[in-house]
C-alpha cells in the first residue's frame, strides 16, 4: 500500500522519466524553459533568505562586537561561543522558557483553540458566525507592536484586567510581574488563534458531507465523527498548521520585548530575547548569533518531527 | 512572447535596483555632514543647541549642508543604534553625541578621529579643565571626543514628605545605615510612598550604574578597577555589600517595587509625579535634575526650589571622605570615517564654544567643564543646587576608564536585576559577576 501510492504520486509528479517515447532533448529543454521563471525568486531567497543564515552562522563562530577591538579585527574563536552558551546557567533555562512558550501558546493554545472555533463556527447562524470571526481575526489583524502594547494595557498592574477584576472586588495580582510566562502565553494565544481558526474552517470546508454523514448512520456520536473521521481527515493542514505557527511562536520578539522585556530577571527571556540582549546590549554579536543558530536548529527539531509523525502519506 | 516577458520584467527591475544603488550621493558627501544625538521627551536640551548652530554654521560655511539626525530612543538603544550606523562608512556619521564610558572603547573599534592636530589649533581648548581633557582621551594618549559637560550625583529628597515622617532636616545621612533607617521611617509614616530610590536593574541601563550601584560600590573600602595594576576586582565583600543594600532596600519595599523600577521609564514618573506629587522621599540623583522642574523643563515644577533638599551620599559606614558621587558626561566626537573632517570639526568647535557652553550647561543643568563658563553669573544662578553639586567634584570618582568597561557595565545591571527581584542572593549574584568579568577580560586581567 505505502509502496504503490508513493509510486502513483512520484509518477504523477515526473510522467516524462517514465514515458519511454519522450524525446530526451525536447524534455530538458522544456524542464529549463519551466526552471526559468522561478529562476529570479530563487534568486531573491538565496540573497534574503540564505544569505543572512549562512552569515549568521559564519559570524556565531567569530567574536565580533560593536565596540571594542572585536568591532575592527574580529577573529575566528571556533566553538567557543557554543562552549560559553552551554556554560551560561541562564541559557538552559531560556531554552526551557522557549519550549514552553512554543508548546502552551502554540501548540496547544492556538492549535486547539483555532480548531474548537473553527468546528463551533460550523454549527452556528451567520451573523454569529461573522461577529465571531471578526473579533478572533481582529487580533490577528493588528500590527505585532499594536497589538503588543495592546496586551501591555490589558495586563499591567493598573491594566484592564485588574481593573475589571476590581469591578467584580478581586484584587488582580501584578500579571507581568508574577506571572509573565502566563501573561505574554495568553497574549500570544490571544494574537494567533485567528490564523490556526482560518486554516481549519477551510480544511474543515473540503472535508465531503457524504463521508460525515456516513459516520451518523454508521451511529458515531460527536466525538467519535470527530476523532475518526474529521480529524484523519484533515490531517495535512494539522501539521502545516502546527508546523507555520510552530516557527512563528518560535521567533515572537516584540510581543515579549514590549510587555515584559524578558523580565522580571530572566522570567521570561525566550531564546530570541537572549539573543537580542546579547547582540544588542551586550554589544556581541558573535555571541548573539551563536544563539540565533540554536534557535535555527529548535525549529529544525520541531519541523522533522511534524513532518515524521503527522503528514500524511507516510503511513496512511 | 511569455519568457521574453517574464525577462524583460526582470531586467527592468534589475535596471531599477542598479539605478537606485547609483544614487547614494557619493559626489556631495564631503559637502554634507550629518550630526547624530540623543534626542527624548526629557531631553531636548542638545536639540535645541544644534538647531541653533546648524544656521549659524551654515551662514559662516556657504556650500555645507548640515544634517540633523536625532534618535529618539533610550541611552542604551541609542549606543546601540550608533554603533550600528557606525559598521559602513554610508551610515557613520561626521559628528556625533557620545558618552565619556563609550569613548574608549568605540576609540578601539575605530568609529572615532583622533583630534590631537585639530586641538592644538583650537583656542578654545585651554578653556577646558583637565578632567575634561583626560574624558576623551583613549589609551594611545591622543584625544578623540570633547566634554559638553560634565555631572556629579547626590541625594535629592522631598522636605515635605520627611517632615511628614518626623525626620529632622536637613536630612545628611553620615552612613547607609542611616539612609535605611530615614527610609524606614517614611514607610512606617506613609506605607503608599516611595521611601528610598536607587536605581537598579537592566532596563535603567546606566543610571543602574551611575545613580545605583556604583555609588555605593565606590563608598565602600573596596573598588571595581584596581587602576595601578590595571586589573579588575572580583570576590570583594564590597561588591556583595552593595548587593546586600540594593536587596534589603527593594526586600523591604523601601524602593519602588521591583515591577515599576524595571520599567525603564521609571526615570520619568519619578520627576514628572512622584516628586511633584510628594509620592516619593528620596533618591540618587545627578545635577542635572532640576533641568526637568525649572521652567519650560520637560516636568515643570516652580515649587522644587523649596521643596526639593539634597545631600551628599554617604560612604558605607561614613569612612574616608564621608561621601561619594560619581561623574560622567556626554562629549561630542568626529567619525573616523567623515569625508569632511575640517568641516566637522569646525561644527564641533562652533557647537562648544564660550556662548554656546553656557547656554548648554544651563538649559541642560551640567557641571561647566569650560572656566569661561563655571565663572559666568548667569550659569551660577541658573539654580539653587548648581554650587552644591559643583562642590561634590572634590569628592567624585569617574568610572574605570577601560575599553571593556561597557560591557562589564552591563553584567553589574544585571547583577543589580538578579538581587532587586529576590532572583538571587547578593553572594550568588556577585559570583555570577565575577564569572562574566573572567569570561569578558580573562584571568589574567582580574585580580581579588
Amino acid at each position: 500500500m505505502v509502496a504503490s501510492t508513493s509510486a502513483l504520486r512520484d509518477g504523477a509528479v515526473r510522467p516524462s522519466r517514465e514515458d519511454p517515447n519522450s524525446r530526451v532533448g525536447r524534455s530538458s529543454r522544456a524542464s529549463i524553459a519551466r526552471f526559468l521563471p522561478v529562476v529570479p525568486s530563487i534568486l531573491l531567497l538565496a540573497l534574503f533568505m540564505a544569505g543572512p543564515v549562512i552569515w549568521s552562522i559564519t559570524i556565531s563562530f567569530t567574536n565580533t562586537a560593536l565596540t571594542g577591538r572585536e568591532a575592527k579585527d574580529p577573529s575566528w574563536v571556533g566553538f567557543e561561543n557554543y562552549t560559553r552558551l552551554l556554560q551560561d546557567p541562564g541559557f538552559p533555562i531560556s531554552v526551557w522558557l522557549t519550549v514552553v512558550f512554543v508548546i502552551a501558546s502554540a501548540v496547544i493554545g492556538q492549535n486547539a483553540l483555532g480548531l474548537a472555533i473553527a468546528l463551533l463556527l460550523g454549527r452556528v447562524t451567520r451573523a454569529t458566525r461573522a461577529i465571531v470571526t471578526t473579533i478572533v481575526v481582529g487580533a490577528w489583524v493588528l500590527p505585532e507592536i499594536v497589538a503588543a502594547f495592546a496586551a501591555y494595557a490589558y495586563f499591567a498592574d493598573d491594566g484592564t484586567l485588574n481593573q475589571l477584576l476590581a469591578g467584580i472586588g478581586i484584587d488582580g495580582a501584578n500579571w507581568l510581574y508574577e506571572f509573565p510566562m502566563l501573561a505574554v502565553i495568553l497574549a500570544n494565544i490571544w494574537r494567533g488563534t485567528a490564523f490556526s481558526m482560518m486554516v481549519y474552517e477551510a480544511a474543515l470546508n473540503d472535508v465531503p458531507p457524504e463521508i460525515t454523514e456516513a459516520a451518523v448512520i454508521d451511529g458515531a456520536g460527536g466525538l467519535k465523527r470527530l476523532v475518526w473521521v474529521t480529524i484523519p481527515m484533515i490531517r495535512g493542514s494539522i501539521a502545516t498548521n502546527l508546523m507555520l505557527i510552530t516557527l512563528q511562536t518560535l521567533a515572537v520578539f516584540t510581543l515579549i520585548w514590549v510587555m515584559t522585556k524578558g523580565g522580571p530577571g530572566i522570567s521570561s527571556t525566550t531564546l530570541p530575547i537572549l539573543a537580542y540582549q546579547e547582540a544588542f546590549k551586550f554589544q556581541e554579536i558573535g555571541y548573539g548569533s551563536a544563539i540565533a543558530v540554536v534557535m535555527i536548529l529548535i525549529g529544525a527539531v520541531f519541523s522533522v518531527l511534524y513532518l515524521r509523525t503527522i503528514r500524511p502519506g507516510r503511513d496512511a | 512572447m511569455r519568457f521574453s516577458r517574464v525577462l524583460a520584467g526582470v531586467a527592468t527591475v534589475s535596471a531599477a535596483a542598479l539605478a537606485f544603488a547609483g544614487c547614494s550621493p557619493a559626489a556631495d558627501e564631503s559637502k554634507t555632514i550629518t550630526v547624530v544625538y540623543q534626542k527624548t521627551d526629557g531631553f531636548v536640551a542638545l536639540d535645541e543647541l544644534f538647531q541653533k548652530v546648524k544656521p549659524e554654521f551654515e551662514a559662516a560655511n556657504p556650500g555645507i549642508t548640515v544634517e540633523l539626525e536625532p534618535i529618539v530612543a533610550d541611552e542604551g538603544d541609542y549606543a546601540t543604534k550608533l554603533a550600528l550606523m557606525q559598521q559602513s562608512a554610508e551610515t557613520a556619521p561626521d559628528v556625533f553625541y557620545e558618552d565619556t564610558f563609550r569613548v574608549r572603547s568605540d576609540v578601539d573599534a575605530g568609529y572615532l578621529l583622533n583630534l590631537d592636530e585639530y586641538l592644538a589649533e583650537w583656542e578654545d581648548w585651554e578653556q577646558f579643565n583637565d578632567g575634561a581633557k583626560e574624558a576623551g582621551r583613549a589609551d594611545d594618549g591622543s584625544v578623540y571626543a570633547v566634554p559638553l559637560g560634565t555631572d556629579t550625583r547626590g541625594i535629592w529628597y522631598s522636605k515635605s514628605v520627611l517632615e511628614a515622617a518626623g525626620v529632622p532636616l536637613p536630612w545628611e545621612p553620615k552612613s547607609w545605615e542611616e539612609i535605611l533607617e530615614t527610609a524606614r521611617a517614611v514607610k512606617a509614616a506613609s506605607p503608599d510612598k516611595v521611601a528610598f530610590n536607587v536605581y537598579s536593574g537592566k532596563p535603567a541601563g546606566e543610571g543602574s550604574v551611575m545613580q545605583g550601584f556604583g555609588m555605593l560600590m565606590y563608598g565602600t573600602d573596596d573598588t571595581l578597577y584596581d587602576a595601578e595594576d590595571q586589573k579588575w576586582v572580583t570576590g570583594s565583600q564590597g561588591f556583595v555589600d552593595s548587593l546586600a543594600f540594593i536587596e534589603t532596600l527593594y526586600g523591604e519595599g523601601l524602593a519602588p517595587a521591583p515591577d515599576v523600577a524595571l520599567d525603564g521609564s521609571m526615570w520619568q514618573k519619578l520627576f514628572g509625579e512622584w516628586f511633584p506629587g510628594g509620592q516619593i522621599a528620596g533618591t540618587i540623583e545627578g545635577s542635572w535634575s532640576p533641568s526637568f522642574w525649572k521652567q519650560d523643563g520637560s516636568y515643570e515644577w516652580p515649587e522644587y526650589v523649596d521643596d526639593i533638599g539634597v545631600a551628599a551620599f554617604p560612604t558605607q559606614n561614613g569612612q574616608g571622605d564621608g561621601a561619594v558621587s560619581l561623574s560622567g558626561g556626554w562629549t561630542l566626537a568626529v567619525g573616523a570615517q567623515s569625508q569632511n573632517p575640517d568641516a566637522s570639526f569646525d561644527f564641533l568647535a562652533m557647537a562648544l564654544d564660550r556662548e554656546n557652553a553656557l547656554e548648554y550647561n544651563i538649559a541642560n543643568s551640567q557641571i561647566a567643564v569650560r572656566a569661561d563658563v563655571a565663572e559666568d553669573p548667569a550659569y551660577l544662578e541658573a539654580n539653587p543646587f548648581i554650587g552644591f553639586f559643583t562642590d561634590l567634584v572634590s569628592v567624585t570618582h569617574f568610572r574605570p576608564a577601560t575599553a571593556d568597561y561597557p560591557q562589564i557595565s552591563a553584567e553589574i545591571q544585571a547583577a543589580t536585576e538578579a538581587v532587586m527581584t529576590g532572583q538571587m542572593s547578593p553572594e550568588e549574584a556577585a559570583a555570577a559577576y565575577d564569572d562574566a568579568v573572567i569570561g569578558i577580560v580573562g584571568d589574567e586581567n582580574v585580580t581579588q
